[in-house]
């Protein structure tokens, strides 16, 4: 063999065998994964598959597989750390690549790049090899810069922003260890490599002429060691964390193509369970982290439970559905969805009765907008009230579906995997509403918004009652005044993480009150905890979350706090005598 | 000759000035009201014997035309320093007393019910709090929402007590009894009125309770309903609708009526507020902590101030003038 390849080492044979081991479950996991995408799925995957939808997905890829560009804007450090991995490693086997192709040689096997300076003793001169070398030097320096980082935030991770990492399992932690030991292998061999051939660059030649050349034993060894090491790590990558590698990457893609998760769990959701890098960004900020200690529940949990496929439903119900990691997480993994799914009661009989819902009347409303409260607004009748006088000073007929009835429209039941119960509701709402020919649903519960947003599917649009008062002021269908009290607005975690409204309430706000700042907002203001979505947590640990949303709101000392939501609205003003209220409600106060 | 320090001339804190001052003291009484006794006056008649509130309070303050006692009104404290052997009394404007021995008698809100949204008060004219009864019922004005006589009346218990949402997990223990002696007002005001109370359980603990709550039932003609009302809205005809469930029949229940009387609870002072917290001596909910359950109950963890009637938990007036002497004898020791 050795007469046949001059670029043929033992050595390489555990690098070469790893990496066909790697591609073949890679491959087996994949392809098993793909078999269990429901029909929908796949049909979208079928008809998008070679789209212009292709050129997004692998900007995005490049963007977020590579780059890591949503981190970076998280965290400065912890972009660079990861970026540097991912971007180096990416840069030193395209390049070698390349290196190792452009190189006059009888033959091109393909791990000629990856152990290119063991192989290739002298300094090339195809043109443009000195620029090749360069890159490849620069990017070693690169990667080693990011391991080192790696390294100080296993030690001490505050330096890097972050109070609590991640705790990982044991097939973790080895993959981590053959991981680091990689890159400072390579060095080594290179530089023992440098010092004996002269061949080094900038870096390697530099280390290696401060030490005497090196014995063939030692280089040898080196060069075995940095091959054990990369094989070490690909053998133990499908099934460690580092399997997001390439799950994130067809994650992208898929996403990108429109499949998203179903109700059930399907192969498309394992390949968000494999996209999790258990980076830890979802752990600090959940508020059962960080009020109530509760340390084994958090989305990177969550999700390494289901891999592993043991998942306690405790941990799948201990969760606030405030999505809050899900904004925090760099791969936009669809964290809430699969919460749902394992949360699915499936068939559990409750025995509930929604027939009274049968005996409501159908309401002929032509020509009138519907109004619905919610369940949550018969609690605060304030607010009900307050877009009452709206309607009317806006000269808008409407019909107030659930004035007499509470009729629920089924998220929070379905937030609890009762799915089959919550369907029921839908099915009779949607009947009612159909029924009624309302021109538009306005609603003043933010989980109802959501619910009739997203699950519901109405042929009429569905606003929120501060997108509708946002409407009636720019449209000066309604006049108000602007008064100079203090007020810190409550982003809602159904509405702004949930559905995204953040500007309108902000706008009615400025047009009415003088609107002060929380000290985190929108996409990262905080549960106020007293919600639907934790079914676990008794008053007082509820209690504890609410007051640390409380105190992010005083961060400016306003005089009053305004929310959106009829649940958080009440969870505050059980906090304190301190005045809160609905923008609905600020908003009629001030009309004139 | 001791000098003394009351803060709040509430019953607690004039039965106690009376007492020392009689024993050799020099008392000063702050009150941070214009006068005395802001939580007698505003009632009608009092439990357990229909006495008038107005003379209770009458009969106190003459209890203070004593030259020991200087009452200084409109004066509230805000903290209590310890200054060697004496105390610093500082009060908002931060003028500062000096006594050797404080009694805290602050005393208590009622639970503000604009904290439980979902009853209604304060957005629907026809929901009404147990003050707004006494004040009703002094008047002689009993009146729905559009003014006139109503013909239906319901009381609802353990408004901001024994309720973990507003998180105050204690019994109130006087509005039960409250609740039936103000019913009885009701009735004797309007015979024809259905009058009904919604409770959780009918704590009648205290002598002759028990027997004004048959009585209600069987001369008066109040109908008690086992079942908290979960929510409230408006009729088009400005009258009140209440949803809740008997739970005795386990039937869910709405009712339309003219007055809800929220039976609003019993929760600290500001004053008994700020000065549990500045002087480190809180208890539970806020309220002032005795140092022992059967014996010291009138010493605080400070030692030198003392406290006395509702400042330290929910109590009847006679509980609270029991209090106040215990204290004030504890104080001459
Ligand atoms: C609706 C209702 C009906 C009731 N009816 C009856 C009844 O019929 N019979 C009965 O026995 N009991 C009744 N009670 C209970 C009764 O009101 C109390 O037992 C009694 O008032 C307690 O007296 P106190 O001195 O402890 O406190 P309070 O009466 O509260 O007096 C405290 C005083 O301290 C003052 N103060 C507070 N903070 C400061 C400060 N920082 N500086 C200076 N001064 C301060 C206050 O202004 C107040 O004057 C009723 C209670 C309620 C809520
Ligand atoms: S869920 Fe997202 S944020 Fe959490 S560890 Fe996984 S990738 Fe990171
Ligand atoms: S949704 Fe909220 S409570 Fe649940 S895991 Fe995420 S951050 Fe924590
Ligand atoms: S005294 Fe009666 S009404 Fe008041 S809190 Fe106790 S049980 Fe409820």
């Amino acid at each position: 063999m050795e007469t046949s390849n001059p670029y043929f080492s033992p050595f390489v044979l555990p690098f070469v065998l790893g990496a066909i081991f790697l591609l073949g479950i890679c491959v087996w996991k994949f392809v098993r994964w793909f078999k269990h995408f429901d029909r929908l799925q796949r049909a979208i995957i079928r008809k998008n598959l070679l789209s212009w939808k292709i050129i997004p997905a692998l900007w995005e890829m490049f963007r977020e597989g590579i780059l890591h560009v949503r981190i970076w804007r998280k965290n400065l450090m912890l972009g660079y750390m990861h970026s540097s991995i991912a971007l180096g490693w990416f840069m030193l086997i395209l390049v070698g690549f390349i290196e190792s192709h452009m190189t006059p040689a009888s033959s091109h096997p393909f791990w000629m790049a990856i152990f290119y300076r063991f192989f290739i003793t002298t300094h090339q001169t195809f043109p443009g090899a000195q620029v090749l070398t360069f890159i490849m030097e620069l990017m070693l320096i690169y990667v080693l810069s990011g391991i080192l980082l790696a390294v100080v935030k296993k030690i001490y991770s505050r330096i890097l922003g972050m109070k609590k990492t991640t705790k990982h399992i044991l097939i973790d932690r080895f993959a981590k260890a053959f991981l680091w030991l990689i890159f400072p292998l390579r060095l080594l061999s290179e530089v023992l490599a440098a010092s004996r051939f002269q061949n080094g660059g900038f870096f390697t030649g530099f280390l290696g002429d401060l030490i005497p050349p090196s014995n063939e034993y030692f280089l040898l060894l080196s060069w075995t060691l940095y091959s054990c090491a990369l094989c070490g790590f690909f053998v133990t990558l499908p099934f460690s964390r580092y399997m997001h590698i390439f799950s994130e990457l067809l994650l992208i893609y898929f996403r990108k193509m429109g499949v998203r998760e179903k109700s059930e769990r399907t192969g498309y959701t394992m390949y968000e369970l494999n996209a999790c890098s258990r980076c830890g960004m979802c752990i600090d900020n959940c508020p059962l982290n960080k009020e109530l200690g509760h340390n084994d529940v958090q989305s990177v949990y969550f999700l390494r439970n289901l891999r592993q496929k043991k998942s306690p439903i405790r941990v799948a119900d201990d969760c606030l559905m405030c999505q809050r990691c899900a904004s925090d997480c760099p791969v936009n993994i669809d964290l809430m969805a699969i919460r749902q799914q394992e949360r699915n009661k499936h068939e559990m009989d409750t025995a509930d009765n929604y027939g009274y819902l049968d005996t409501v009347q159908p309401f002929n409303a032509i020509g009138r907008v519907g109004y619905f409260g919610g369940c949550m607004s018969h609690l605060t009748p304030g607010v009900p009230e307050a877009m009452k006088a709206i309607f009317e000073a806006a000269g808008q007929k409407y019909w107030y579906m659930d004035e007499d009835r509470t009729m629920c429209c089924g998220r929070p039941l379905l937030q609890q995997g009762f799915n089959r119960q919550a369907a029921d509701l839908r099915r009779k709402l949607t009947e009612m509403i159909n029924k009624s020919k309302i021109t538009m649903l306005i609603t003043s519960c933010p989980i109802c918004y959501q619910s009739f947003k997203k699950e519901y599917k109405l042929r009429i649009p569905v606003i929120h009652h501060t997108e509708y008062i946002a409407m009636l002021l720019k449209t000066g269908r309604i006049k108000v005044r602007k008064d100079d009290v203090r007020t810190v607005y409550h982003d809602p975690c159904e509405l702004g993480r949930g559905c995204g409204i953040y500007k309108e309430p902000r706008e009615v706000l400025k047009a009415t009150t003088h609107l002060v700042k929380a000290k985190q907002e929108k996409e990262d203001s905080l549960c106020c905890g007293i919600n639907l979505g934790d079914t676990l947590l008794d008053i007082d640990q509820q209690t504890l979350i609410r007051n640390a949303a409380f105190q992010n709101l005083m961060y400016k000392h306003p005089d009053q706090i305004a929310t959106a939501c009829p649940m958080c609205k009440k969870a505050f003003a059980h906090a304190s005598e301190f005045p809160v209220k609905d923008i609905a409600e600020i908003v009629r106060e001030n009309l004139k | 000759m001791k000098k003394i320090a009351i803060i709040g001339a509430g019953p607690a804190g004039i039965e106690a000035a009376s007492i020392l001052a009689s024993h050799d003291c020099e008392v000063q009484l702050f009150e941070k009201s214009a006068d005395t006794l802001s939580n007698i006056t505003d009632k009608a008649f009092l439990f357990p014997d229909f006495s008038s509130a107005q003379e209770l309070a009458n009969k106190l303050n003459s209890q203070l035309l004593n030259d020991k006692i200087k009452v200084i009104l409109n004066t509230e404290i805000v903290d209590i320093k310890k200054d060697n052997d004496d105390f610093k009394i500082i009060d908002r404007d931060g003028k500062t007393y000096v006594a050797d021995k404080v009694l805290i008698t602050t005393g208590y809100n009622v639970f503000d019910a604009h904290r439980k949204e979902e009853l209604g008060y304060g957005i629907y004219k026809g929901v009404i709090t147990s003050l707004d009864m006494e004040r009703m019922i002094r008047h002689k004005q009993i009146t729905n929402s559009i003014g006139e006589e109503p013909e239906k009346v319901v009381f609802l218990q353990c408004v901001g007590s024994r309720d973990e949402k507003s998180g105050n997990h204690y019994c109130s223990k006087v509005c039960c009894v409250t609740a039936v002696k103000q019913a009885i007002e009701v009735r004797k005001q309007l015979p024809k009125a259905q009058i009904y109370v919604f409770y959780m359980d009918l704590r009648m603990w205290g002598q002759g309770f028990e027997e004004l709550y048959r009585e209600a039932q069987e001369k008066y003609d109040i109908r008690f309903v086992r079942g908290r009302i979960s929510e409230a809205s408006a009729t088009f005809d400005s009258r009140v609708q209440i949803k809740s469930e008997d739970t005795l029949i386990g039937q869910p229940l709405k009712m339309t009526t003219d007055l809800l009387v929220l039976m609003v609870g019993m929760e600290p002072s500001k004053g008994t507020r700020t000065l549990a917290e500045n002087c480190g001596i809180a208890g539970p909910y806020k309220f002032i902590a005795s140092e022992g359950p059967h014996t010291n109950d009138n010493n605080t963890a400070t030692e030198g101030i003392f406290v006395a009637g509702t400042a330290k938990r929910p109590m009847s007036i006679r509980d609270t003038l029991t209090d106040a002497t215990a204290a004030a004898l504890e104080m001459l020791k």
